[in-house]
């Protein structure tokens, strides 16, 4: 059955209650997808998520090398950034296969450039600008 | 050996760029081979980013003989081999990695693994043959911003990191904002040329005092407000100076932070690194920030900021031999056919 419920986060403060648990619930070879423009704050989301999960390196961003890998917290965290891959096929190319049935946390950015790739049972969490500054409005589905 | 200098091939395969260099005693370069710039790959379709594993695969083996046959050697000349082993993307790493171990198995010639960072610093090595540490670095590229201490060849003490998207990477997302396309760093450089640097004033974020890490996503969302609260008024988007005010915000950042930290080590000396360095305003704010404190700066060329294997060698040259010499193998796993990938290899 689909879920899908929108959800307004006020501030940064409940993007990091929200973040904090996800990262908490989260289980093995589960998959969360973000999506949305740039500055929406999907690395950020990710380092609430991250601290959910006990993760004590500094998150930052995966642009460049496309996927980090964090091994501090209670599973680790395969943190991917998609946008600079020219075709989504690449995305096997670098063994995302291994990391989504792998015994972590994957969260996927720019997921809906790679739409087909993510697994069906991922949760999908598309963010967009709220009406006032700071404000954020998260579209779930899962 | 050849013509009694000690030989280093190295193999960089950490992200995009797939490449194999020779260097004689550590600093003279006698090839350095990088895929992207080789025409026979052209036939590929240009120049891709070699995300992929498979594309390095498909280019080492060619880049190695060109880079043998440049410095006019054989593998029978080579006395050792130096490979990157992170960070970077692993199925990246990888082919790198294997490919220099088959070599070493197959020829018994030492191995040993590499930091990608301070195979950047060592670049400065190579293009200024009078630099001896210590020194402060400073690496910035697309996917790494750091201020470090060199305390030795082989020992470098990490001062300072972003804490969320790298210098060069904010400069892609800005362009992107902009609709300036990729890659982001030369196209604001040079549109930052034509706009007021003070007409729009961005935030510099300096973190806590007397911290030397970076953060550079606030900036990026600063210039996208901008942007939408322009066009939402109907107010037209001067490109030129939201590059210019861009630009001199995340110099001005870097710029003070990196003099400070050269400054509280009681360094005289500072080496910039990484494809960033590449960047005018950088370099001109540095060196005179760097006249006025008394700081020697130390650039490398153009093809040594980039991702290249020359770099590699060199820092794989003065592993081996402070190992040699000190019987300090302090990094151990790093070095022999048992070596791996490590994406997140800290410095």
């Amino acid at each position: 059955m689909m879920l899908r419920r929108e959800l307004k986060m006020k501030d940064e403060e409940e993007v990091r209650a929200f973040g904090i648990d996800l990262g908490k619930r989260a289980s093995e070879g589960q998959v969360i997808a973000l999506e949305g423009d740039l500055g929406t704050g999907k690395t950020t989301l990710t380092k609430y998520i991250a601290e959910g999960l006990g993760v004590t390196e500094t998150v930052s961003s995966p642009t460049f090398t496309i996927v980090k890998e964090y091994h501090s917290g209670r599973l680790p965290l395969y943190h991917f950034d998609v946008y600079r891959l020219c075709d989504p096929e690449e995305l096997f190319d670098i063994g995302a296969e291994e990391y989504f049935e792998g015994n972590g946390l994957c969260v996927v950015e720019w997921a809906d450039m790679v739409a087909d790739q993510i697994p069906e049972d991922a949760l999908h969490i598309r963010i967009r600008y709220g009406d006032k500054e700071g404000e954020r409005i998260y579209r779930c589905t899962f | 050996m050849k013509d009694g200098k000690f030989l280093t091939m190295a193999f960089e395969s950490s992200c995009d760029e797939t490449a194999v260099a020779v260097v004689a005693d550590g600093r003279q370069v006698l090839s350095n081979i990088i895929s992207s710039q080789i025409d026979i790959f052209k036939h590929y379709g240009g120049v891709v980013p070699e995300i992929a594993a498979r594309h390095h695969l498909e280019n080492i083996n060619e880049v190695m003989e060109k880079a043998l046959e440049q410095a006019d050697v054989t593998l029978k000349d080579i006395d050792l081999i130096g490979v990157t082993c992170g960070p970077g993307l692993v199925g990246a790493l990888l082919i790198g990695i294997a490919t220099a171990k088959a070599v070493a198995y197959a020829t018994d010639i030492p191995i040993i693994g590499v930091n990608h960072i301070m195979g950047h610093i060592s670049a400065d090595f190579i293009q200024h043959p009078d630099l001896e540490p210590p020194f402060a670095a400073l690496i910035v590229s697309g996917g790494h911003t750091n201020i470090a201490a060199m305390e030795s060849y082989t020992k470098c003490r990490v001062m300072g990191s972003t804490r969320d998207d790298a210098a060069g990477e904010a400069y892609d997302k800005v362009a992107r904002v902009l609709g300036l396309g990729y890659p982001g760093g030369p196209k604001i450089d040079k549109l930052a040329k034509e706009g007021d640097p003070d007409a729009i004033h961005f935030k510099r974020i300096m973190l806590e005092k007397d911290s030397y890490d970076f953060s550079f996503s606030g900036l990026k969302t600063a210039v996208l407000n901008y942007v939408n609260t322009q066009q939402q008024s109907g107010k037209e988007v001067n490109k030129a100076d939201v590059a210019a005010g861009f630009q001199q915000a995340v110099v001005d950042v870097i710029v003070e932070k990196a003099v400070s930290a050269t400054k509280s080590l009681g360094y005289d000396k500072l080496a910039l690194a990484g494809g960033v360095a590449a960047n005018s305003a950088l370099r001109a704010a540095l060196e005179a920030a760097c006249k006025k404190n008394g700081i020697r700066l130390y650039v490398p060329s153009p093809l040594l900021c980039t991702d290249n294997a020359a770099m590699i060698g060199c820092a794989a040259y003065y592993r081996y031999m402070n190992e040699r010499e000190n019987g300090d193998s302090s990094d151990a796993g790093l070095e022999g056919l048992a070596m791996d990938a490590y994406a997140g290899l800290p410095l």
